[in-house]
Protein backbone atom coordinates (compact mmCIF):
# COMPACT_ATOMS: atom_id res chain seq x y z
CA UNK A 1 0.00 0.00 0.00
CA UNK A 2 1.16 3.80 -0.61
CA UNK A 3 -0.94 5.24 1.64
CA UNK A 4 -1.46 5.27 5.74
CA UNK A 5 -4.55 5.49 6.72
CA UNK A 6 -3.12 6.52 9.82
CA UNK A 7 -2.58 10.07 7.74
CA UNK A 8 -5.99 10.85 8.72
CA UNK A 9 -6.92 12.02 12.53
CA UNK A 10 -8.21 8.60 14.55
CA UNK A 11 -8.44 6.63 11.20
CA UNK A 12 -11.79 8.81 10.57
CA UNK A 13 -13.33 6.39 13.28
CA UNK A 14 -14.41 8.25 16.11
CA UNK A 15 -17.82 7.84 15.06
CA UNK A 16 -17.38 4.25 16.00
CA UNK A 17 -16.92 4.40 19.51
CA UNK A 18 -20.40 4.24 20.77
CA UNK A 19 -20.24 7.31 22.95
CA UNK A 20 -23.08 9.09 21.42
CA UNK A 21 -26.47 9.33 22.32
CA UNK A 22 -28.84 5.98 21.41
CA UNK A 23 -25.14 4.58 20.74
CA UNK A 24 -27.25 1.42 20.83
CA UNK A 25 -29.61 1.78 18.33
CA UNK A 26 -27.90 4.53 16.50
CA UNK A 27 -24.63 3.82 15.04
CA UNK A 28 -23.84 6.69 13.82
CA UNK A 29 -25.53 10.71 12.13
CA UNK A 30 -23.62 12.11 8.91
CA UNK A 31 -24.64 15.52 7.72
CA UNK A 32 -23.33 16.66 4.58
CA UNK A 33 -23.85 20.08 2.42
CA UNK A 34 -23.13 19.86 -1.39
CA UNK A 35 -21.27 23.21 -2.80
CA UNK A 36 -20.27 24.02 -6.13
CA UNK A 37 -18.23 27.21 -7.52
CA UNK A 38 -20.03 29.47 -9.58
CA UNK A 39 -17.53 29.57 -12.43
CA UNK A 40 -17.06 25.90 -13.01
CA UNK A 41 -19.00 23.46 -14.31
CA UNK A 42 -19.93 20.67 -12.63
CA UNK A 43 -18.39 17.50 -12.90
CA UNK A 44 -20.29 15.69 -15.23
CA UNK A 45 -19.11 18.21 -17.71
CA UNK A 46 -15.95 19.07 -16.20
CA UNK A 47 -12.44 18.19 -18.09
CA UNK A 48 -9.31 17.39 -15.66
CA UNK A 49 -7.93 21.04 -15.94
CA UNK A 50 -11.50 22.00 -14.82
CA UNK A 51 -11.17 19.14 -11.58
CA UNK A 52 -7.68 21.20 -11.31
CA UNK A 53 -8.77 24.31 -10.48
CA UNK A 54 -11.49 23.29 -8.42
CA UNK A 55 -9.34 21.12 -6.04
CA UNK A 56 -6.24 24.14 -5.89
CA UNK A 57 -8.95 26.52 -4.47
CA UNK A 58 -10.32 24.76 -2.21
CA UNK A 59 -7.35 23.47 -0.56
CA UNK A 60 -6.59 27.18 -0.58
CA UNK A 61 -9.89 27.89 1.10
CA UNK A 62 -9.29 24.91 3.88
CA UNK A 63 -6.24 26.11 4.85
CA UNK A 64 -7.98 29.16 5.91
CA UNK A 65 -10.67 27.72 7.58
CA UNK A 66 -10.92 26.86 11.84
CA UNK A 67 -11.51 23.19 10.97
CA UNK A 68 -9.25 21.82 8.49
CA UNK A 69 -6.27 24.56 7.91
CA UNK A 70 -3.93 21.38 8.80
CA UNK A 71 -6.09 18.26 7.61
CA UNK A 72 -4.11 15.77 5.55
CA UNK A 73 -5.27 16.19 1.57
CA UNK A 74 -5.75 12.10 -0.15
CA UNK A 75 -5.61 12.31 -3.69
CA UNK A 76 -8.37 9.65 -4.39
CA UNK A 77 -6.96 9.71 -8.06
CA UNK A 78 -3.67 8.58 -7.07
CA UNK A 79 -4.73 5.45 -4.88
CA UNK A 80 -5.20 1.71 -5.96
CA UNK A 81 -8.67 0.31 -6.33
CA UNK A 82 -8.26 -1.65 -2.46
CA UNK A 83 -7.15 1.83 -0.89
CA UNK A 84 -9.99 3.69 -2.28
CA UNK A 85 -11.96 0.22 -0.96
CA UNK A 86 -10.73 1.00 2.38
CA UNK A 87 -11.56 4.79 2.74
CA UNK A 88 -15.35 4.03 1.34
CA UNK A 89 -15.60 0.98 3.79
CA UNK A 90 -14.94 3.81 6.47
CA UNK A 91 -17.53 5.37 5.19
CA UNK A 92 -14.70 8.15 5.18
CA UNK A 93 -15.36 8.47 0.81
CA UNK A 94 -18.72 7.76 -1.25
CA UNK A 95 -18.94 4.98 -3.68
CA UNK A 96 -19.00 7.59 -6.20
CA UNK A 97 -15.72 9.17 -5.27
CA UNK A 98 -14.25 5.90 -5.00
CA UNK A 99 -15.37 4.84 -8.08
CA UNK A 100 -15.87 1.07 -7.43
CA UNK A 101 -17.23 -1.30 -9.31
CA UNK A 102 -16.79 0.72 -13.01
CA UNK A 103 -13.37 0.50 -14.31
CA UNK A 104 -11.73 1.92 -12.24
CA UNK A 105 -10.49 4.98 -13.47
CA UNK A 106 -10.89 7.82 -10.72
CA UNK A 107 -11.73 11.22 -11.62
CA UNK A 108 -8.80 13.56 -11.73
CA UNK A 109 -8.12 15.35 -8.58
CA UNK A 110 -10.44 13.67 -6.57
CA UNK A 111 -9.81 14.05 -3.18
CA UNK A 112 -10.50 13.97 0.52
CA UNK A 113 -9.60 16.75 3.01
CA UNK A 114 -10.11 15.40 6.87
CA UNK A 115 -9.45 16.12 10.09
CA UNK A 116 -11.56 13.01 11.37
CA UNK A 117 -15.14 14.24 11.96
CA UNK A 118 -15.55 16.72 9.40
CA UNK A 119 -14.10 16.75 6.20
CA UNK A 120 -14.84 17.82 2.26
CA UNK A 121 -14.68 15.37 -0.58
CA UNK A 122 -13.76 17.28 -3.13
CA UNK A 123 -15.13 16.51 -7.34
CA UNK A 124 -17.44 14.30 -6.45
CA UNK A 125 -21.34 14.86 -8.18
CA UNK A 126 -20.99 17.96 -6.56
CA UNK A 127 -17.10 20.23 -6.92
CA UNK A 128 -17.47 20.00 -2.76
CA UNK A 129 -19.10 17.66 -0.42
CA UNK A 130 -18.93 18.74 3.18
CA UNK A 131 -19.41 16.18 6.06
CA UNK A 132 -19.49 15.29 9.34
CA UNK A 133 -19.98 12.60 10.94
CA UNK A 134 -20.64 11.62 14.44
CA UNK A 135 -21.19 8.65 16.79
CA UNK A 136 -24.42 8.47 17.77
CA UNK A 137 -27.71 10.39 17.13
CA UNK A 138 -26.06 13.57 17.07
CA UNK A 139 -28.05 15.80 13.97
CA UNK A 140 -27.66 19.38 15.77
CA UNK A 141 -23.98 18.50 17.14
CA UNK A 142 -23.36 17.37 13.32
CA UNK A 143 -24.75 20.20 11.93
CA UNK A 144 -23.09 22.77 13.75
CA UNK A 145 -19.83 21.48 13.13
CA UNK A 146 -20.32 21.35 9.42
CA UNK A 147 -22.36 25.21 9.67
CA UNK A 148 -19.06 26.54 10.29
CA UNK A 149 -16.77 24.91 7.92
CA UNK A 150 -19.55 25.89 5.26
CA UNK A 151 -19.69 29.63 6.58
CA UNK A 152 -15.38 29.74 6.82
CA UNK A 153 -15.61 28.17 3.18
CA UNK A 154 -17.77 30.23 1.75
CA UNK A 155 -15.84 33.32 2.47
CA UNK A 156 -13.20 32.32 0.60
CA UNK A 157 -15.20 30.71 -2.26
CA UNK A 158 -17.42 31.80 -5.12
CA UNK A 159 -20.47 29.68 -4.40
CA UNK A 160 -23.39 28.74 -6.83
CA UNK A 161 -26.34 30.47 -5.01
CA UNK A 162 -29.64 31.56 -7.29
CA UNK A 163 -31.98 33.43 -5.04
CA UNK A 164 -34.99 31.30 -5.55
CA UNK A 165 -33.29 27.80 -5.97
CA UNK A 166 -30.52 28.39 -3.41
CA UNK A 167 -27.55 26.37 -3.72
CA UNK A 168 -27.20 25.04 -6.89
CA UNK A 169 -26.05 21.21 -7.63
CA UNK A 170 -25.71 18.92 -10.38
CA UNK A 171 -28.45 17.28 -9.80
CA UNK A 172 -31.69 19.09 -9.06
CA UNK A 173 -32.49 16.78 -5.98
CA UNK A 174 -29.98 18.51 -3.93
CA UNK A 175 -30.55 21.96 -4.65
CA UNK A 176 -31.54 24.36 -2.14
CA UNK A 177 -29.86 23.93 1.24
CA UNK A 178 -27.72 21.22 -0.50
CA UNK A 179 -28.39 19.30 2.41
CA UNK A 180 -29.12 15.51 2.88
CA UNK A 181 -28.34 14.53 7.19
CA UNK A 182 -28.65 10.14 7.81
CA UNK A 183 -28.66 8.78 10.51
CA UNK A 184 -27.76 5.29 10.63
CA UNK A 185 -30.13 2.61 12.66
CA UNK A 186 -30.07 -0.77 14.20
CA UNK A 187 -33.71 -1.77 13.65
CA UNK A 188 -33.69 -5.75 14.46
CA UNK A 189 -36.98 -5.44 16.52
CA UNK A 190 -38.79 -4.24 13.76
CA UNK A 191 -37.60 -6.36 11.03
CA UNK A 192 -38.24 -9.45 13.37
CA UNK A 193 -41.77 -8.32 14.26
CA UNK A 194 -42.37 -7.77 10.39
CA UNK A 195 -43.46 -3.96 11.22
CA UNK A 196 -40.31 -2.14 9.59
CA UNK A 197 -41.97 -2.01 6.07
CA UNK A 198 -45.09 -0.64 7.50
CA UNK A 199 -42.44 1.82 9.46
CA UNK A 200 -40.62 2.50 5.76
CA UNK A 201 -43.52 3.12 4.12
CA UNK A 202 -44.74 5.62 6.56
CA UNK A 203 -41.23 7.79 6.53
CA UNK A 204 -41.16 7.81 3.02
CA UNK A 205 -44.97 9.68 3.03
CA UNK A 206 -43.62 12.02 5.61
CA UNK A 207 -40.95 13.06 2.95
CA UNK A 208 -37.94 10.66 4.50
CA UNK A 209 -35.85 7.93 3.10
CA UNK A 210 -33.88 5.24 3.55
CA UNK A 211 -30.51 3.61 2.45
CA UNK A 212 -28.43 0.35 2.74
CA UNK A 213 -25.48 0.68 5.34
CA UNK A 214 -22.93 2.46 2.52
CA UNK A 215 -25.69 5.15 1.67
CA UNK A 216 -27.04 6.00 -1.83
CA UNK A 217 -27.32 2.27 -3.86
CA UNK A 218 -26.70 -0.05 -1.57
CA UNK A 219 -28.83 -2.76 -0.04
CA UNK A 220 -30.14 -3.43 3.30
CA UNK A 221 -27.43 -5.65 5.39
CA UNK A 222 -27.19 -6.40 8.92
CA UNK A 223 -30.61 -4.38 10.11
CA UNK A 224 -28.88 -1.39 9.32
CA UNK A 225 -30.54 1.46 7.99
CA UNK A 226 -29.74 5.10 7.01
CA UNK A 227 -33.01 7.51 6.97
CA UNK A 228 -32.55 10.55 5.65
CA UNK A 229 -33.94 13.78 4.28
CA UNK A 230 -35.30 13.30 0.74
CA UNK A 231 -36.32 16.98 0.11
CA UNK A 232 -33.75 19.82 0.02
CA UNK A 233 -35.49 23.05 -1.06
CA UNK A 234 -38.61 24.63 0.59
CA UNK A 235 -37.35 24.35 3.74
CA UNK A 236 -34.60 25.87 6.41
CA UNK A 237 -31.49 23.56 7.27
CA UNK A 238 -32.95 23.99 10.68
CA UNK A 239 -36.53 22.39 9.71
CA UNK A 240 -35.18 19.65 7.98
CA UNK A 241 -32.60 18.22 10.61
CA UNK A 242 -35.89 19.05 13.20
CA UNK A 243 -38.06 16.56 10.67
CA UNK A 244 -35.50 13.92 10.68
CA UNK A 245 -35.05 14.02 14.32
CA UNK A 246 -38.41 14.16 15.44
CA UNK A 247 -39.28 11.15 12.87
CA UNK A 248 -35.92 9.17 13.98
CA UNK A 249 -36.81 9.37 17.66
CA UNK A 250 -40.33 8.00 16.89
CA UNK A 251 -38.43 5.19 14.95
CA UNK A 252 -36.59 4.61 18.14
CA UNK A 253 -39.28 4.49 20.41
CA UNK A 254 -41.09 1.83 17.55
CA UNK A 255 -38.07 -0.29 17.83
CA UNK A 256 -38.16 -0.11 21.68
CA UNK A 257 -41.70 -0.73 21.49
CA UNK A 258 -40.84 -4.05 19.42
CA UNK A 259 -37.94 -4.92 21.60
CA UNK A 260 -40.26 -5.22 24.09
CA UNK A 261 -43.35 -7.38 22.66
CA UNK A 262 -40.84 -9.85 21.37
CA UNK A 263 -39.42 -10.27 24.86
CA UNK A 264 -42.30 -10.41 26.68
CA UNK A 265 -44.10 -12.93 24.16
CA UNK A 266 -41.03 -15.08 22.95
CA UNK A 267 -38.49 -14.66 25.23
CA UNK A 268 -36.75 -18.16 24.44
CA UNK A 269 -36.82 -17.71 20.00
CA UNK A 270 -35.34 -14.08 21.00
CA UNK A 271 -32.62 -15.44 23.35
CA UNK A 272 -31.82 -18.69 21.13
CA UNK A 273 -31.39 -16.07 18.13
CA UNK A 274 -29.42 -13.58 20.15
CA UNK A 275 -26.77 -16.82 21.57
CA UNK A 276 -26.90 -18.83 18.39
CA UNK A 277 -25.36 -15.62 16.55
CA UNK A 278 -22.78 -15.28 19.31
CA UNK A 279 -21.82 -18.76 18.88
CA UNK A 280 -21.31 -18.95 15.45
CA UNK A 281 -19.51 -15.31 15.20
CA UNK A 282 -17.39 -16.99 18.21
CA UNK A 283 -16.49 -19.87 16.73
CA UNK A 284 -17.38 -20.46 12.87
CA UNK A 285 -13.95 -21.24 10.49
CA UNK A 286 -15.41 -19.41 7.71
CA UNK A 287 -17.46 -16.30 7.79
CA UNK A 288 -19.29 -14.60 4.26
CA UNK A 289 -19.19 -10.35 4.63
CA UNK A 290 -23.38 -10.63 4.97
CA UNK A 291 -23.50 -13.41 7.43
CA UNK A 292 -21.22 -11.35 9.64
CA UNK A 293 -23.40 -8.43 9.53
CA UNK A 294 -26.17 -10.80 9.74
CA UNK A 295 -24.81 -12.43 12.94
CA UNK A 296 -23.89 -9.16 13.91
CA UNK A 297 -27.10 -7.74 14.59
CA UNK A 298 -28.29 -10.60 16.49
CA UNK A 299 -25.36 -9.81 18.85
CA UNK A 300 -26.12 -6.29 19.22
CA UNK A 301 -29.84 -6.87 19.95
CA UNK A 302 -28.59 -9.37 22.68
CA UNK A 303 -26.39 -6.46 24.11
CA UNK A 304 -29.72 -4.60 23.69
CA UNK A 305 -31.61 -6.45 25.55
CA UNK A 306 -29.30 -6.81 28.20
CA UNK A 307 -28.75 -10.75 27.48
CA UNK A 308 -25.30 -10.47 26.68
CA UNK A 309 -22.70 -8.36 28.99
CA UNK A 310 -19.45 -9.45 28.01
CA UNK A 311 -18.91 -7.41 24.88
CA UNK A 312 -19.26 -3.35 24.20
CA UNK A 313 -21.53 -1.93 21.62
CA UNK A 314 -17.78 -0.34 20.25
CA UNK A 315 -16.37 -3.97 19.91
CA UNK A 316 -19.28 -4.89 17.69
CA UNK A 317 -18.92 -1.11 15.06
CA UNK A 318 -15.52 -2.52 15.63
CA UNK A 319 -16.09 -5.64 13.51
CA UNK A 320 -18.86 -3.81 11.42
CA UNK A 321 -15.84 -2.06 10.05
CA UNK A 322 -12.97 -4.34 9.96
CA UNK A 323 -14.71 -7.82 8.82
CA UNK A 324 -14.79 -5.72 5.56
CA UNK A 325 -12.67 -7.00 2.78
CA UNK A 326 -10.30 -4.13 2.25
CA UNK A 327 -9.94 -3.69 5.78
CA UNK A 328 -8.56 -7.97 6.23
CA UNK A 329 -6.83 -7.33 3.53
CA UNK A 330 -5.00 -4.44 4.97
CA UNK A 331 -4.56 -5.93 8.16
CA UNK A 332 -3.20 -9.50 6.48
CA UNK A 333 -0.83 -7.24 3.85
CA UNK A 334 -2.16 -8.76 0.61
CA UNK A 335 -4.89 -9.36 -1.42
CA UNK A 336 -7.30 -12.36 -1.18
CA UNK A 337 -9.67 -14.10 -2.53
CA UNK A 338 -13.37 -14.77 -1.45
CA UNK A 339 -12.72 -18.29 0.29
CA UNK A 340 -9.91 -16.95 1.74
CA UNK A 341 -11.37 -13.80 3.13
CA UNK A 342 -13.76 -15.95 5.20
CA UNK A 343 -11.53 -17.59 6.71
CA UNK A 344 -9.76 -14.61 7.57
CA UNK A 345 -12.83 -13.03 8.83
CA UNK A 346 -13.79 -15.63 11.35
CA UNK A 347 -10.23 -15.96 12.28
CA UNK A 348 -10.15 -12.48 12.73
CA UNK A 349 -13.86 -12.01 14.33
CA UNK A 350 -13.02 -14.71 17.33
CA UNK A 351 -9.85 -13.07 18.30
CA UNK A 352 -11.38 -10.30 18.70
CA UNK A 353 -14.44 -11.57 20.45
CA UNK A 354 -11.88 -13.54 22.82
CA UNK A 355 -9.58 -10.44 23.42
CA UNK A 356 -12.86 -8.83 24.28
CA UNK A 357 -13.80 -11.41 26.65
CA UNK A 358 -10.74 -11.80 28.81
CA UNK A 359 -10.64 -8.47 29.33
CA UNK B 1 -52.76 -23.27 4.82
CA UNK B 2 -55.46 -21.26 4.03
CA UNK B 3 -56.42 -17.89 3.25
CA UNK B 4 -57.72 -16.65 6.33
CA UNK B 5 -59.79 -14.04 3.99
CA UNK B 6 -61.13 -15.94 1.32
CA UNK B 7 -61.09 -19.32 2.81
CA UNK B 8 -60.14 -20.46 -0.87
CA UNK B 9 -56.56 -19.86 -1.88
CA UNK B 10 -53.65 -21.44 0.38
CA UNK B 11 -52.12 -18.65 2.14
CA UNK B 12 -49.34 -16.97 0.89
CA UNK B 13 -48.42 -13.50 3.13
CA UNK B 14 -48.01 -13.96 6.32
CA UNK B 15 -48.62 -10.75 8.28
CA UNK B 16 -47.75 -10.12 11.72
CA UNK B 17 -48.81 -6.42 13.40
CA UNK B 18 -48.63 -5.28 16.56
CA UNK B 19 -51.72 -4.03 17.70
CA UNK B 20 -51.99 -2.48 21.41
CA UNK B 21 -48.99 -4.20 22.30
CA UNK B 22 -50.09 -7.48 21.03
CA UNK B 23 -49.14 -9.73 18.33
CA UNK B 24 -51.83 -11.24 16.20
CA UNK B 25 -50.78 -12.87 12.54
CA UNK B 26 -52.81 -13.13 9.74
CA UNK B 27 -52.28 -15.48 7.02
CA UNK B 28 -53.37 -13.88 3.35
CA UNK B 29 -53.53 -15.59 -0.15
CA UNK B 30 -51.86 -13.36 -2.97
CA UNK B 31 -54.79 -11.95 -4.03
CA UNK B 32 -56.56 -10.68 -0.57
CA UNK B 33 -53.08 -9.75 0.75
CA UNK B 34 -52.77 -7.55 -2.29
CA UNK B 35 -56.65 -5.90 -2.07
CA UNK B 36 -55.59 -4.94 1.67
CA UNK B 37 -52.69 -3.15 -0.03
CA UNK B 38 -49.85 -5.04 1.78
CA UNK B 39 -46.40 -4.96 0.93
CA UNK B 40 -44.59 -7.44 1.74
CA UNK B 41 -40.90 -6.63 3.73
CA UNK B 42 -39.02 -8.11 0.92
CA UNK B 43 -40.51 -5.99 -1.53
CA UNK B 44 -40.38 -2.75 0.27
CA UNK B 45 -36.59 -3.11 2.23
CA UNK B 46 -35.55 -4.26 -1.55
CA UNK B 47 -36.75 -1.19 -2.97
CA UNK B 48 -33.55 0.87 -4.08
CA UNK B 49 -34.18 4.39 -3.20
CA UNK B 50 -31.30 5.54 -5.69
CA UNK B 51 -33.17 4.17 -8.02
CA UNK B 52 -36.46 6.21 -6.91
CA UNK B 53 -34.67 9.25 -7.19
CA UNK B 54 -33.49 8.54 -10.19
CA UNK B 55 -36.54 7.82 -11.72
CA UNK B 56 -38.08 10.79 -10.17
CA UNK B 57 -34.91 13.18 -11.48
CA UNK B 58 -35.83 11.31 -15.11
CA UNK B 59 -39.30 10.84 -14.94
CA UNK B 60 -39.97 14.73 -13.87
CA UNK B 61 -37.66 15.19 -16.88
CA UNK B 62 -38.49 12.88 -19.51
CA UNK B 63 -42.05 15.15 -18.93
CA UNK B 64 -40.05 18.02 -20.23
CA UNK B 65 -41.69 19.44 -23.59
CA UNK B 66 -39.73 17.55 -26.39
CA UNK B 67 -38.92 21.33 -28.50
CA UNK B 68 -36.80 22.14 -26.15
CA UNK B 69 -34.43 19.88 -26.34
CA UNK B 70 -32.12 21.30 -28.26
CA UNK B 71 -31.98 24.53 -26.34
CA UNK B 72 -28.30 24.99 -25.20
CA UNK B 73 -26.99 26.47 -21.74
CA UNK B 74 -24.63 29.20 -23.15
CA UNK B 75 -22.23 29.00 -20.24
CA UNK B 76 -21.48 25.05 -20.89
CA UNK B 77 -23.09 24.20 -23.68
CA UNK B 78 -25.22 21.26 -21.82
CA UNK B 79 -29.14 20.65 -23.24
CA UNK B 80 -32.07 19.18 -21.38
CA UNK B 81 -31.77 16.27 -23.91
CA UNK B 82 -28.00 15.86 -21.60
CA UNK B 83 -30.07 16.55 -18.93
CA UNK B 84 -32.87 14.21 -19.74
CA UNK B 85 -29.88 11.56 -20.19
CA UNK B 86 -27.83 12.09 -17.58
CA UNK B 87 -30.19 13.13 -14.68
CA UNK B 88 -27.66 16.38 -14.29
CA UNK B 89 -26.90 19.77 -14.92
CA UNK B 90 -23.99 20.97 -16.99
CA UNK B 91 -23.23 24.22 -14.62
CA UNK B 92 -24.84 26.46 -12.34
CA UNK B 93 -25.79 28.74 -15.32
CA UNK B 94 -27.94 25.59 -16.78
CA UNK B 95 -30.00 26.62 -13.67
CA UNK B 96 -30.84 30.21 -15.45
CA UNK B 97 -30.85 29.17 -18.82
CA UNK B 98 -33.95 26.21 -18.18
CA UNK B 99 -35.43 28.35 -15.39
CA UNK B 100 -38.78 28.05 -16.20
CA UNK B 101 -38.27 23.82 -16.87
CA UNK B 102 -36.11 23.26 -13.23
CA UNK B 103 -38.97 25.38 -11.62
CA UNK B 104 -41.32 22.78 -12.69
CA UNK B 105 -39.46 19.70 -11.54
CA UNK B 106 -38.21 21.27 -8.51
CA UNK B 107 -41.94 21.88 -7.51
CA UNK B 108 -42.16 18.25 -8.20
CA UNK B 109 -39.22 16.69 -6.31
CA UNK B 110 -39.32 19.51 -3.30
CA UNK B 111 -42.95 20.28 -3.37
CA UNK B 112 -41.59 23.80 -3.56
CA UNK B 113 -38.83 25.84 -5.42
CA UNK B 114 -38.19 28.67 -3.19
CA UNK B 115 -34.72 28.21 -1.11
CA UNK B 116 -35.48 29.24 2.55
CA UNK B 117 -32.18 28.36 3.84
CA UNK B 118 -28.77 29.95 4.73
CA UNK B 119 -28.57 32.52 2.18
CA UNK B 120 -24.86 32.46 0.62
CA UNK B 121 -23.29 35.22 2.14
CA UNK B 122 -19.73 34.81 1.11
CA UNK B 123 -17.72 37.99 -0.23
CA UNK B 124 -18.08 36.92 -3.89
CA UNK B 125 -21.42 37.72 -5.82
CA UNK B 126 -23.69 35.01 -6.45
CA UNK B 127 -24.70 33.59 -9.62
CA UNK B 128 -27.96 35.64 -9.64
CA UNK B 129 -26.35 38.97 -8.61
CA UNK B 130 -24.52 38.82 -11.49
CA UNK B 131 -27.34 40.94 -13.56
CA UNK B 132 -27.47 40.67 -17.08
CA UNK B 133 -27.65 43.70 -19.34
CA UNK B 134 -30.74 44.12 -21.55
CA UNK B 135 -28.62 43.65 -24.68
CA UNK B 136 -27.46 40.49 -22.99
CA UNK B 137 -31.05 39.16 -22.86
CA UNK B 138 -32.04 40.31 -26.29
CA UNK B 139 -29.38 38.46 -27.57
CA UNK B 140 -30.42 35.56 -25.95
CA UNK B 141 -34.39 36.11 -26.93
CA UNK B 142 -33.36 36.49 -30.41
CA UNK B 143 -31.57 33.00 -30.29
CA UNK B 144 -34.08 31.64 -28.18
CA UNK B 145 -36.49 32.83 -31.07
CA UNK B 146 -34.95 31.09 -33.54
CA UNK B 147 -34.15 27.37 -31.87
CA UNK B 148 -38.02 27.93 -31.28
CA UNK B 149 -37.75 27.98 -27.33
CA UNK B 150 -40.50 29.91 -27.19
CA UNK B 151 -41.04 29.28 -23.09
CA UNK B 152 -37.45 30.31 -22.50
CA UNK B 153 -38.04 33.07 -25.00
CA UNK B 154 -41.45 34.25 -23.11
CA UNK B 155 -39.04 34.51 -20.07
CA UNK B 156 -36.62 36.42 -21.44
CA UNK B 157 -39.24 38.92 -23.03
CA UNK B 158 -40.83 39.03 -19.17
CA UNK B 159 -37.49 39.81 -17.87
CA UNK B 160 -36.22 42.21 -20.48
CA UNK B 161 -39.54 44.11 -19.86
CA UNK B 162 -38.93 44.20 -15.88
CA UNK B 163 -36.07 45.79 -16.69
CA UNK B 164 -37.09 48.27 -18.59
Amino acid sequence: MTFDINLVPDGGMSWLDASGPDGNIVLSTRVRLARNLDDQPFTVRSGSEDNQVVLDQVERASRASRQLHDAPLIRIDHLQANERQLLHERHLISRELAELGDDGKVRTAAALLTDGSVGMMVNEEDHVRLQCLKSGFSLEEAYSDLERLDADMGAQLAFAFHEEFGYLTSCPTNAGTGLRASVLIHLPGLVLTKEIAKVLQGLSQVGLTFRGLYGEGSEVVGNFFQLSNQTTLGKSEGELLEHLGDMVRKVIEYEQQARHVLQRDAPTVIADKVWRAYGLLKYARSLSFEETMNLLSGVRLGVGLNLISDISVYTLNKLLIFAQPAHLAMSEGRELGDSELAVVRAAYTRQLLEEEATR
Amino acid sequence: MQCDQCGERPAAVHLTQIVNDSVTTVHLCEKCAAEKGVQTGATVAKFPLSDFLASMGKGASTQLPMGDDAAECQSCGGTLQDFRDSGRLGCPECYRAFASHLRDLLRRLHGSSQHVGELYTGSHRAVDEVAPTVADLRDQLRRAVETENFELAADLRDRIRVIE
